[in-house]
């Protein structure tokens, strides 16, 4: 297992990991012993508002593991997320306890508000942390294996499954409005006081959680380049480009798309358990359909099929968003629009993948070597196509 | 009836058509001593006047005892005289009872209601049924009739069979007819009486039919109650029958607005194979082109009103039609054969069309009109029918069919079906196939504009409203199998009654989750849809 995770180690995921858990050290070191006046003075905003990208950056490497590697465009991640988010809600939900507007020490307000009487069946066991924190793992987990279990025995793929991918977060979205299914309907969860014992609101659980969503994303970038370097790995990315011929040669294709699948929603899972506590609120807004296509297009910016670019593509992209809906929310959309067409038109392979595209491409020349020396990391991109070979097995679906 | 009970009748009718022909003083001057009559003081004098008002049967006396029902009517401390009176600003504005004069307004404490309780009320309403049953007006008669019918008053049965009598109206005679059968139901006639009564209102077969027909039930012994329950069985099996009628026909409407959104769909996604996220938008054009051309028709040229969507129509398939031309040749053609990318940058798009409408017309509902000839209902049997909704089934089978012959026999619909099966060999026998993909892609695009128009007529027109139909639009096609227009048909249709029956159980909301795991689970069944494509063409 040691073998595993060491042989993930390649230079570029040290480096990110690396980075990662240097900021993980520093920015709350920079947040909680600077004097606030000072120079080097990280404000709590700030903390909570980069440790809110880096549950995102999360979230787009468990996209890209799935639709980067394998092939499957998701539009339903965002569903995994929030259900992730929904579990720790429900955990802080009852940390709560009697200090909610009624009082009750067991139902939090809203139930109290419809009048419920006991508490759900689902809501048990929430109140433990180790059991919340199971669930976060479980619940998308358990969804992503029954619904990929479906999906991808049934052989759905391309358009078609990211398609139901989105009905699915639809109908979900659909579901958790209503007041009945027991999750605050339409006001979701929110006015939380604190974790495992600790204020919420405090500087120093700030910079925790930073700390640890920077290090979950070391985690997630960790588990990425394990799998994807292992010979489970190459198979995985022999589905993506071929998918009849990985079947031919024996193997099961919908059970390697299986546990890209789950072990992804798991990833996102964490990302959203992860997003809660630091904003503060979920809601069902985040099962929207609009948000998880975003996903696709953080992970597209940044490059596919790389082990940084989603988390630059994540970052950027917020970081470009919360800079223009504060100066010209009007332009937002327009940016955001423009750069889903940019990016798939000028940029296939994000930016990372270009600069190590054309790194390569120039050691490549410099060497003089004709060899074919292409990682498998890289995705195979049809050539500009003419429209006359529309019909061809497209190698990017 | 007894001969005497005969005569006394007639002589109230006498004196109804008498009344007629006085002039209004002189009738005043009649009915005042009862009117009077009503502000003695307990409720057994007021019933008395009341009987006393009824047996003149004089219908300008109606709204007099409706002001006693509404509790309007008043005494004045002062003289006694009994006014009806209504609030005014903190005054209460006094009106004669008899002649509708006005007589300015007073304070609440120089007045003292007419008391009535539950038993006076009931002598009210039957008192006002039976005033208003030998009313000139038509409309009065049909009302009382029904009112008498609802009240189920043994007491009104002698003044009923006089109206019968005399009603020349069919549809009246008909309505008082089955009013006499509730109030025999509820009179001591014989049974055999009753239990024609109970067949007769049998036969009306609604609710109120039910409420009568239950309370029979639930009173009556033997023969009547045998009646009684087999006609109540009869009624709910009906009944039972038009709430299906009821549901397929709403199902079937749900289901045109679905084919509407989605057969242009069909036509990009379903024939071309390109997945195009901002169609939603293109009907979201459409409904502002017929929002803009009602403006425009408002501020110039009012009387073209009722022809707005006439006008509308052509102009939403240009718009939309010519912004999927330009789509298809600045983005799209260079993502054939990458359907996920087409995916994506389509789906930016959306997002650009969406603010640049609401930059443009503001984030808020717009207004669109409907013509004088999209407003209103008709009723069959028991079915009510909106005329909007039957006009966009109407519509949308309409575009199905057109649709269809221009695939079908026209040459540009050859080219295009040559282009699908195959492409090289269409290139190769001189079809310019970039033409006929943007073409393609433009009238996909111009039948979702036209879609907008008519949906402009039942949804809100907001830049949001593209967004709504995506997704069911996709659910439509993916489930009714791609490539098919028929599939798209049998599947908005399908999925529409499908939606519509779910309701009643569980929800308007809960309905379509159901129905969307229901696509989901069918879908992993026949990934290929409903009507999937057979042969080569699978396998692309």
């Amino acid at each position: 297992m040691s073998h595993f995770f060491l042989r993930a180690l390649d230079r570029q995921a040290s480096l990110a990991i690396l980075a990662l858990l240097v900021l993980a050290a520093v920015v709350p070191a920079l947040n909680l012993l600077t004097p606030p006046g000072s120079a080097l003075h990280l404000s709590t905003f700030t903390v909570s508002l980069f440790g809110k990208y880096l549950t995102y950056a999360l979230l787009a490497v468990a996209l890209n593991l799935v639709w980067g590697y394998c092939g499957i465009l998701s539009l339903g991640h965002g569903a995994f997320f929030a259900l992730g988010g929904y579990a720790m809600g429900m955990y802080l939900m009852r940390q709560i306890g009697s200090r909610g507007v009624y009082g009750n020490p067991l139902l939090p307000d809203f139930m109290v508000f419809l009048n419920w009487k006991t508490l759900p069946w689902f809501w048990h066991g929430f109140d433990h942390f180790w059991f919340a924190a199971i669930m976060v793992l479980l619940v998308p987990g358990l969804l992503a294996f029954v619904f990929g279990w479906f999906a991808f025995r049934s052989r759905v793929t391309g358009v078609y499954l990211s398609i139901i991918t989105q009905a699915l977060t639809y109908a979900l979205l659909l579901s958790f409005f209503r007041n009945d299914m027991g999750f605050g309907g339409n006001n979701g969860l929110t006015d939380f006081k604190d974790i495992l014992g600790f204020d919420i609101q405090s500087d120093a659980t700030r910079s925790v959680l930073f700390a640890a969503s920077a290090v979950a994303l070391a985690l997630g970038v960790l588990v990425t380049s394990a799998i994807i370097r292992s010979k489970y790995g190459k198979i995985l990315i022999a589905v993506r480009d071929a998918e009849s011929r990985t079947r031919f040669l024996g193997y099961r294709p919908e059970r390697v798309k299986l546990f890209a699948f789950v072990v992804s929603a798991c990833m996102a899972g964490v990302a959203g358990a992860l997003y809660v506590p630091q904003v503060g609120i979920i809601n069902p807004g985040e099962f929207a359909p609009a948000n998880s296509i975003e996903i696709v297009i953080w992970t597209a910016v940044g490059g596919r099929a790389t082990l940084i670019g989603p988390i630059v593509g994540a970052l950027l992209v917020n970081a470009g968003k919360s800079f223009f809906t504060g100066w010209l929310p009007e332009l937002w959309l327009f940016v955001l629009g423009g750069l889903f067409v940019a990016v798939t038109l000028f940029l296939p392979r994000g930016i990372i993948g270009t600069l190590a595209h054309g790194w390569s491409g120039l050691r490549q020349r410099r060497a003089s070597s004709s060899a074919e020396t292409g990682t498998d990391a890289e995705p195979r991109l049809p050539p500009d196509m003419p429209a006359g070979s529309k019909y061809e097995p497209a190698a990017a679906e | 009836m007894t001969p005497i009970t005969r005569i006394v009748l007639l002589l109230g009718l006498v004196l109804v058509l008498g009344g007629r022909l006085f002039s209004p003083a002189q009738a005043a001057t009649d009915l005042a001593p009862l009117v009077a009559a009503l502000g003695q003081g307990g409720y057994d004098q007021t019933e008395q006047a009341v009987n006393a008002i009824t047996a003149t049967g004089d219908s300008r006396a109606a709204p007099v005892i409706q002001a006693l029902g509404d509790g309007d009517l008043y005494a004045r401390k002062s003289d006694k005289s009994v006014v009806i009176a209504r609030r005014k600003g903190s005054d209460l504005a006094l009106t004669d009872p008899i002649t509708g004069a006005d007589l300015g307004t007073a304070k609440s404490s120089e007045l003292e209601k007419v008391r009535v309780n539950n038993k006076l009320r009931r002598v009210v309403r039957s008192a006002i049924g039976t005033l208003t049953l030998m009313s000139p007006d038509r409309n009065t008669r049909l009302s009382a009739a029904n009112a008498v019918f609802q009240a189920r008053d043994a007491d009104a049965l002698e003044i009923l069979d006089t109206a019968i009598a005399k009603e020349t109206d069919a549809q009246v005679r008909d309505a008082m007819e089955n009013a006499r059968a509730a109030a025999i139901l509820n009179s001591q006639h014989p049974e055999a009486e009753k239990i024609e009564a109970v067949q007769r209102i049998a036969a009306l077969g609604n609710d109120d039919a039910l409420k009568v027909l239950n309370a029979v039930q639930s009173s009556a012994q033997g023969d009547l109650r045998t009646a009684a329950a087999k006609a109540i069985a009869g009624i709910q099996r009906d009944l039972a029958f038009w709430n299906a009628g009821q549901n397929v026909l709403y199902g079937l409407s749900l289901g045109s607005v679905l084919l509407l959104a989605a057969i242009g769909l069909a036509i990009t996604f379903g024939v071309m194979g390109v997945i195009n996220m901002a169609h939603g938008e293109m009907v979201m054009l459409g409904a502002y082109t017929t929002y803009v051309v009602q403006e425009a028709i408002r501020t110039s040229a009012p009387g073209l009103f009722d022809y707005s969507l006439a006008i509308a129509l052509p102009l939403a398939f240009i718009v939309a039609g010519a912004i999927g031309l330009v789509i298809e040749r600045t983005i799209i053609r260079w993502l054939y054969g990458r359907p996920l990318e087409t995916l994506l940058a389509t789906w930016g798009l959306s997002l650009i069309l969406q603010q640049a409408v609401r930059s443009i017309f503001g984030p808020n509902n717009r207004q669109v009109g409907a013509p004088a000839w999209m407003s209103g209902a008709f009723d069959v049997d028991h079915l009510t029918i909106t005329y909007s909704r039957l006009w966009i089934l109407v519509f949308a089978l309409a575009v199905f069919v057109l649709l269809n012959v221009l695939l079908r026999a026209t040459s540009f619909g050859l080219q295009m079906r040559a282009v699908t099966q195959n492409r090289r060999m269409a290139a190769s026998m001189g079809i310019r196939t970039p033409w006929v993909d943007a073409f393609t892609f433009a009238l996909g695009s111009g039948v979702a504009g036209i879609a907008g128009v008519a949906l402009s007529q039942i949804d809100n027109v907001s830049p949001n409203l593209g967004q709504s139909y995506i997704i069911d639009s996709f659910m439509v096609v993916v489930f009714g199998g791609v490539g098919n227009l028929w599939g798209t048909l049998v599947g908005a249709l399908s999925l529409g009654v499908l939606n519509k029956f779910l309701e009643p159980y569980a929800g308007a909301v809960l309905a379509k989750i159901l129905v969307l795991v229901l696509i989901i689970l069918f879908i992993q069944k026949r990934p290929r849809g409903l009507f999937a494509l057979k042969g080569r063409a699978v396998e692309q």
